[in-house]
């Protein structure tokens, strides 16, 4: 199990040092620093092995975290316990930062003592964790209190506290997907998949369960047999879609999923991620990027970008970003486009091409020309595919929320009692055309 | 300093603004006599704030071990803040200080009673992290009572606190009971208490490798089964961790199981999914492959193994890792999925590389046009390493997929004309195998190679070059000029470079012997003269030795036909995959390394095998079995005959200790049940995936086989042997004469035989028949690059007949096989060519019959029935050596007239005559002569002489010999002659 707990500053200076084994001494607070934070080159694994002890390392913005194990350790726990230390963290203190980790770090020694035992992780719910290590001290508490903490974080719904009320019971469903594509330059998809999340905030009394249904193929081609003959015609086809695979928040009642497919769960309170899911097929990519580049003799490349909307004329796709890269010896740039506005940035050897808002089924262009300096290395530019950035709102996936029912059956509220709020975003993940 | 505390108390009051960072920047000297003060402070606040200084100071590495009287004495506070930061300070110093530690023990004893869980809890968790032997005493009692809590948060607590108490004193936790109080954790009501009991039993199980601490029966499984669905998802790893351990009794259980497990595959935590694959892999094992449930479950695999991809890079590499060895183990998972793991632009190194290798494992006919492409493009990417490996992955698929060959050379070539200086080096290093795999195919390129032969720098692509301009020499003008050109450094080239020209030189000359004389003397002496590399001079002696003797022998070896190279590259050995496979999700399956190999000591050192079906490897230890556990033992080796007399001598003196059955009044019978539970248990399950053990026996020569039948008849035991059967001459002449004799030698086998008969006639209710042997494993897949052949001999209506099942338990398919046998003693052949149609797909077995014929060449062996085979397929040419039972040549018209018998008995020379008993073998003589007959062993005549049957029987060999014997009845003591 983890033996111990490092974090370090850029420059390697340990912030927060908490050991749990005794086979973890000081001497590997030092190893780590030398051999990875300070080595010369760039980091080949997230996971080193110095004089048999192993360090596993994830690194948020210029901070360190390290755990420590000389034992033969579930690698994918540590690794999921470190992204989940770097959540509580930031749920109780804001960004992962030098500054606010020494502000906080008899609270963050606290919390290492609460979510990992002798290098066991337990529980690591923020909501759950709130309840009790607070800074104040929880010298307050009533006896029922205490009880109800205890059975709360080792219970089965860790997740969430008894006796939440709400005078207004609310639910914000946002469905967000990050649609990914790779493209050859003749316009050939070589992959194309939609990562998405389903991220919930709920604000409801009680105990409330929910049960969440959307245009799963395989749940409406049960229900389609089931039903008449409309409802068949009616549901296949466009409608649903065929999820590659999903996870669930531990709230959802995963054997029941797999049994009947149907997503049913008591959530928490406050913001979570509902779901995650991925697609690969029928998805509607946004935006086609049509490249055409070049060669003018040694010292000059001309460029010609086309950009083609592709969703309903009524929808408008924001925060458009189209990024050409330019050649490293790339000397002057020439830009011409009919919409937005483009820039060459020396700095990151890119043309950067903005537009503020497209309506679906438009399209726009972009030329440039390059001059390059002569050089004599023997080196060919790699060319890097263009890439694009953009946020449109439905889904590419297609997914479509069909119902989110809520019940609760201690508390007087009804699932028409309570206000839904459903949004869908699609955002760029890597979105990129070879040229 | 006091000014600073109040601002302090200001900012806390604010709210937001913290200061707490301020701790980290009093450097002061005098420091420590200031905490001193403040610690002994009367007012709370200004004590805390000293502790949290103190704490400070630990964290950047200061000793400040000094103030420990004074920080314990903060410890008596109902300030829930402060008495962690004090428990902090206490578990980093307790161990340097321990008289001092004392002075807290009142404390935790009375916080174990606190009314407050959370406190009893905190004081339960951290007198666990005190490693100082007095304290540990005193921790028994509190421990006990929090065990037994009515919280569930102080019993998951506690839960661990025992393991922690193990790792200090492993004696105390046995004598005070806290093991059982443990195992009852795991009914407990609470899902995170019985995690965390599984956590804790599994981590002392561990170091008590042979304990049955952590018993897991259907029972207790089907508890943690109930708690994964409840508990956080920590705790459903910890289950499943656990659960990996389990071996099912049946495929119905592990089908059970693995349906219970599955909807784990779902989950959001990578750890999770990953953990429930270990659970699947494994029992997956048991599951029989026609199965519908078995499709299923690999179709199930897929899509959360992809999804494991878009976690988090550090995750991903993890995942990579882990596919890694799941595609080598069941390369069907993932087949189509090829496109998720094409690399990203911007992946870190790691995940590109892992992502190259898995790529490569994947790449198939089917989508090598997609991979080529990929490939082409990470070849102009700017890290070197990733490039290197692009374009070597370029070659291997070159090798693996023969159609795409010609593609890849000439993408290959495309990357030489990019000029970068790493990649045309790479290239050449797989071009040379390239040609080596495919001979005479290529080689137009060769010409394009010798243009960037300047550019050269690296030994491994120097070396290669000049593999090729050697092995290529007679189509290459220049030949001598180029390698000329490289002799003028020859002392600067490394070892690899400098052999490469050695040899390729001696090529050239033998290749072209008018033009390059100088040459290769000019190479000779450089290596033989010049270098004091032993092994360069070594080298360069032979080649001038044999060049100067005996120039056609030196092309023979020189220029002989070389191998070809095997199409998967950097497999991970078999028995390690499978070690590995029980260890996804770990660091073992990050490292691609057994535990042992990086934990220190003897914790977790011990080694997993995957367990197929019932009757191998673990199974057979469950006690219900009622027989000692049979050891792994490797593949028996014959021994020799000097080591088979005195094994038959030995025999009643020392039974076997090895195999652990005790020295009773029939050994024989008991190893021979054990036999019957290993071995023919194993030869039953032609077609798991695993080697079946072999038990090593020691009672008879054959070690391979094991004889035993039926260990019923509980007063049977199997033959003792002790003397020749008679001298014989030659073999090869041994035609007609009868009684011919027999050469000494001939005693083993046939006294194995005929044990092997004995045994039979001892079974109670067999059928009649030829006594067959059950398969033993002649040709182990670890020898065999896959290829596992067990097998026996049958004689079966006058046809002797070898039966086979071999067993492809390598990751591609087999196929054109064919099979040989040296000469033997009774010119044992094949009757006709090995029949295997189809080729066998990976873990897929076939039975094959080979009839076999006597008219072979002989030669005489050593022992008498032994016989080397060699088989080959598309992979490559194996040997192996196996022995037959001589029963197997025993002819149907081996009767002899009672006249001839008579006369031929007579005249028998003494010398030729040998006798040895029989023992403790109840059975009366008609019994006898009827299981013998079964065997072609026929009964000439009967009669009684003092109460003993006397039996006259004769039996004929293949090669013409007749045997004739007389077996003497009397209860305990027959006698051969």
């Amino acid at each position: 199990m983890i033996g111990g707990l490092f974090i370090y500053n850029h420059k390697g200076e340990v912030l927060i040092s908490r050991v749990y084994r005794d086979d973890i001494g000081r001497n590997a607070v030092d190893a780590f620093r030398v051999n990875v934070i300070h080595a010369r080159q760039q980091v080949r694994s997230p996971v080193t092995n110095i004089a048999r002890t192993s360090f596993f390392h994830v690194k948020r913005s210029n901070i360190w975290l390290a755990a420590v194990t000389k034992q033969n350790v579930n690698a994918a726990m540590v690794f999921e316990f470190l992204y989940k230390m770097c959540d509580v963290m930031t749920a109780y203190f804001g960004k992962i930062s030098e500054e606010n980790i020494k502000n906080n770090f008899v609270l963050i020694y606290e919390l290492l003592d609460e979510i990992l035992d002798f290098g066991y992780p337990q529980n690591s719910e923020t909501g759950a964790l709130k309840t009790f290590i607070t800074q104040q001290g929880i010298k307050g508490q009533t006896k029922e209190e205490q009880s109800q903490i205890t059975s709360q974080v080792t219970g089965q719904i860790g997740w969430r506290r008894e006796g939440i009320k709400y005078r207004r019971n609310e639910l914000f469903l946002d469905v967000l997907e990050s649609v990914n594509l790779l493209m050859s330059p003749q316009g050939q998809v070589l992959s194309a998949h939609v990562s998405g999340r389903v991220v919930m905030k709920s604000y409801l009394s009680g105990m409330p369960e929910c049960k969440f249904g959307m245009n799963d193929k395989i749940v409406i081609d049960k229900q389609g047999k089931g039903g008449t003959t409309e409802d068949t015609g009616k549901s296949s086809g466009k409608q649903s879609i065929a999820i590659d695979d999903c996870t669930f928040h531990q709230c959802v009642r995963l054997s029941k999923f797999d049994s009947e497919r149907s997503i049913s769960f008591i959530p928490p309170d406050g913001e979570y991620e509902l779901m995650r899911y991925r697609t690969t097929k029928d998805i509607i990519l946004p935006f086609r990027v049509i490249p055409l580049v070049r060669e003018v003799g040694r010292t000059k490349l001309e460029v010609k970008v086309v950009i083609k909307s592709n969703f309903k004329p009524s929808l408008l796709a924001q925060k458009i970003e189209v990024r050409i890269p330019t050649p490293l010896n790339t000397s002057g740039v020439q830009v011409i486009c009919m919409k937005g506005k483009a820039k060459y940035k020396a700095s990151e050897n890119a043309i950067v091409w903005k537009i503020k808002r497209m309506a679906g089924m438009k399209e726009s262009q972009i030329s440039a020309e390059i001059e390059l300096l002569p050089t004599n290395d023997k080196k060919k530019w790699a060319r890097p595919p263009i890439s694009m950035n953009f946020e449109v709102p439905f889904a590419p996936s297609g997914l479509k929320v069909r119902y989110l029912k809520v019940f609760e059956s201690k508390l007087n509220y009804s699932d028409h009692d309570v206000i839904k709020w459903v949004r869908y975003i699609g955002r760029s993940g890597i979105y990129e055309t070879r040229c | 300093m006091q000014e600073w505390a109040n601002q302090l108390c200001e900012n806390r009051q604010f709210g937001s603004k913290m200061t707490d960072s301020k701790y980290f920047t009093t450097t002061k000297k005098g420091e420590i006599f200031e905490l001193k003060a403040e610690l002994n402070s009367d007012k709370k606040e200004k004590k805390k704030e000293a502790v949290k200084k103190v704490i400070a100071s630990m964290t950047v590495g200061k000793d400040v071990s000094a103030l420990f009287p004074d920080v314990v004495n903060c410890m008596q506070t109902d300030n829930l803040e402060l008495k962690k930061l004090v428990y902090l300070y206490l578990m980093n110093y307790a161990k340097s200080q321990p008289d001092m530690a004392i002075m807290a023990v009142n404390t935790f004893v009375k916080d174990c009673e606190d009314l407050n869980p959370l406190i009893r809890a905190l004081a339960v968790r951290t007198m666990g992290c005190i490693r100082v032997d007095k304290i540990t005493e005193y921790l028994c009692e509190p421990l006990r009572k929090c065990l037994k809590d009515e919280d569930p948060y102080v019993r998951k607590t506690a839960a661990v606190c025992v393991a922690k108490l193990h790792d200090i004193n492993a004696q105390l936790v046995e004598d005070q009971g806290f093991l059982d109080t443990l195992k009852d954790l795991i009914s407990d009501s609470n899902p995170m208490v019985v995690a965390n009991a599984v956590a804790a039993l599994s981590e002392i199980a561990e170091s008590h490798p042979n304990s049955n601490l952590l018993d897991l029966n259907p029972q207790t499984i089907n508890k943690l089964l109930t708690a994964l669905n409840e508990c956080t998802e920590w705790g459903q790893i910890f289950i499943l961790d656990c659960l990996a351990n389990y071996s099912p009794r049946d495929d119905r259980e592990s089908q059970s199981i693995c349906e219970r497990v599955t909807p784990r595959l779902s989950h959001a935590n990578s750890a999770v999914v990953l953990s429930a694959v270990k659970v699947l892999m494994k029992f997956m094992e048991m599951l029989p492959k026609d199965l519908d449930y078995y499709g299923t479950l690999l179709k199930k695999l897929a899509p959360p193994l992809v999804t494991l991809l878009s976690a988090e890079p550090e995750l991903q590499y993890v995942a990579l890792r882990n596919i890694n060895l799941i595609v080598q183990r069941r390369p069907e998972i993932l087949k189509h999925e090829m496109k998720v793991f094409f690399v990203k632009y911007n992946d870190p190194i790691y995940v590109k590389l892992e992502k190259l290798d898995i790529m490569i494992r994947l790449a198939s006919q089917a989508n090598i046009a997609q991979v080529l492409a990929e490939l082409k493009e990470y070849a102009t990417e700017v890290d070197v390493d990733f490039v290197r490996k692009a374009v070597r992955a370029i070659g291997r698929c070159a090798i693996k997929v023969e159609q795409s060959a010609e593609r890849c050379v000439s993408t290959l070539l495309d990357l030489i004309q990019t000029k970068v200086n790493y990649v045309v080096q790479e290239a050449i290093v797989v071009i040379k195998d390239i040609f080596r795999k495919y001979p005479n195919k290529y080689e137009s390129v060769i010409a394009t190679l010798c243009e960037h032969l300047e550019s050269l720098d690296e030994p491994e692509a120097r070396a290669a070059m000049i593999w090729i301009v050697g092995e290529y020499a007679e189509r290459i003008d220049n030949a001598d000029e180029l390698l000329e050109s490289f002799l003028e450094g020859f002392h600067d080239e490394s070892t690899q470079v400098q052999l490469q020209l050695l040899t390729a030189i001696v090529k050239l000359f033998l290749k072209k012997p008018t033009e390059t004389q100088e040459l290769v003397q000019q190479v000779l002496s450089l290596a033989t003269q010049d270098s004091d590399n032993p092994d360069l001079r070594d080298r360069g002696y032979i080649y001038w030795r044999l060049l100067s003797t005996d120039p056609v022998a030196a092309k023979e070896v020189v220029l002989a036909e070389k191998p070809l190279i095997s199409e998967e590259t950097d497999l991970i050995e078999p028995t390690l995959l499978e070690e590995l496979i029980c260890h996804i999700g770990t660091l073992a399956s990050v490292y691609h390394k057994p535990p042992s190999a990086f934990v220190e000591g003897s914790r977790g050192v011990q080694h997993k095998r995957l367990t197929s079906s019932a009757g191998s490897g673990e199974s057979v230890e469950s006690p219900d079995t009622g027989s000692a556990a049979v050891s792994e033992a490797p593949p028996t080796v014959i021994p020799s005959q000097g080591d088979l007399l005195g094994d038959l001598l030995n025999l009643d003196l020392t039974p076997p200790t090895s195999t652990g059955p005790p020295p009773a009044a029939a050994p024989g019978m008991q190893l021979g049940a054990m036999d019957l539970l290993g071995g023919g248990l194993d030869s039953l399950m032609g077609d798991e995936s695993e080697p079946p053990p072999i038990p090593l026996r020691t009672d008879t020569p054959q070690s391979p086989q094991p004889p035993h039948q039926s260990p019923s008849p509980p007063d049977y035991s199997p033959t003792e042997l002790g003397g020749d059967i008679g001298g014989s001459p030659a073999m090869g002449a041994g035609f007609g004469a009868p009684p011919a004799a027999m050469p000494a030698s001939f005693n083993a086998p046939i006294s194995g035989g005929l044990d092997d008969l004995f045994d039979l006639g001892g079974g109670g209710g067999m059928t009649m028949g030829t006594y067959i042997p059950p398969k033993t494993v002649w040709l182990p897949a670890m020898k065999a690059k896959g290829l596992e052949i067990s097998g026996t001999f049958v004689r079966r209506s006058g046809v002797i007949q070898m039966e086979m099942t071999l067993n492809n338990k390598a990751m591609s398919v087999m196929s054109d096989f064919a099979i040989q046998f040296n000469r033997n003693s009774f010119g044992l052949a094949p009757a006709g060519p090995l029949q295997i149609l189809t080729p066998i797909s990976p873990n897929q077995s076939i039975e094959a019959a080979l009839p076999l014929s006597t008219v072979g060449p002989v030669m005489k062996m050593e022992p008498l029935n032994n016989l080397q085979v060699a088989v080959k397929n598309n992979i490559d040419v194996f040997y192996f050596s196996c022995q037959y039972p001589i029963s197997m040549l025993f002819l149907e018209d081996g009767k002899m007239e009672r006249q001839v018998f008579l006369a031929t008995w007579k005249d028998i020379p003494n010398e030729n005559e040998s006798q040895f008993q029989i023992k403790d073998c109840h059975l009366n003589s008609d019994a006898a002569s009827n299981k013998l007959q079964g065997s072609n062993i026929f009964t000439i005549a009967k009669r009684t002489v003092e109460g003993q049957d006397m039996l006259y029987q004769s039996m004929k060999l293949t090669n013409g010999i007749w045997v004739l014997a007389e077996l003497r009845v009397q209860a305990g003591n027959p006698n051969y002659t």
